[in-house]
């Protein structure tokens, strides 16, 4: 697998969060993503964004564009260095929420992508990585 | 400060948002909403999202709090123009909008206001 382009942004302020969907939005068309996938893609970009935003404390986004040879893809992985999320099975819960939203973020954004990965603990921060193929 | 136009036409306010909105922009137009309802005896709201290209759990969350709201204070809500892409992908999320009142577009979302609003 290839990566044809890559790159890095932060997620700090809410700005952050509208700027994250533009880039996301910028990689799908590159793809040639279909409208559909495309916009399944932002909305979990902008889930994920929000929670490194609100939970996390900030941190940033990678953004990486993938050639399989067959396929082209995005994959974005957004990592903070926040407090991490000590109940994994809990925060994966629909409807759970430590904070005041409505718990569907992560669960939703796991449901809007072909790959997610959830990597935390703790007190080492949070790692969420997802990709869509085209 | 950034704000999102409110418009009003006779006993209806209208809102069409075009913007890519941050959180605090979406929370500021739950706020605006609210006083101006009752500013102005607004009985209906018809919110236009024809022109977002992408709406997730907290944009959503906002519209069921205005149309809650509203109705607390006397006003229906239709939300109208919702692109397809954006429907399956909030349905997806896990957000059905439960409560809301929704039209295909601002004609029959206004049609549906006034039959509400003034009978049919």
């Amino acid at each position: 697998m290839n990566v044809t382009s890559s790159g890095t942004q932060p997620v700090r302020i809410e700005q952050d969060v509208v700027l994250a969907r533009q880039t996301a939005r910028k990689l799908c068309q590159e793809c040639g993503m279909r409208l559909i996938d495309l916009t399944k893609l932002v909305t979990a970009v902008s889930e994920l964004a929000r929670n490194t935003m609100v939970y996390g404390g900030g941190g940033d986004m990678d953004w990486q564009i993938l050639d399989d040879g067959a396929r082209t893809g995005v994959r974005l992985t957004f990592r903070d260095e926040g407090p991490g999320i000590p109940d994994i099975k809990l925060a994966m819960t629909d409807g759970w929420t430590s904070g005041g939203g409505l718990g569907l973020g992560l669960t939703g954004a796991r449901r809007l992508v072909e790959e997610f990965e959830l990597d935390t603990a703790p007190g080492k921060g949070t790692r969420v990585t997802i990709t869509r193929w085209t | 400060m950034e704000r999102i136009p409110i418009l009003q036409m006779g006993q209806y306010l209208l809102v069409t948002i075009q913007v890519d909105m941050h959180d605090q922009l979406a929370l500021t137009l739950q706020d605006d909403l609210s006083e101006r309802i009752s500013k102005t005896s607004a009985r209906g709201v018809l919110i236009d999202i024809s022109a977002l290209d992408m709406v997730d759990s907290f944009i959503g969350r906002m519209i069921g709090t205005i149309s809650g709201l509203s109705r607390i204070m006397d006003a229906e809500t239709v939300l109208v123009g919702m692109q397809p892409a954006v429907a399956i992908t909030l349905v997806e999320l896990g957000m059905t909008l439960p409560g809301v009142s929704t039209a295909l577009n601002v004609e029959r979302g206004m049609r549906l206001l006034q039959t509400r609003v003034e009978g049919p």
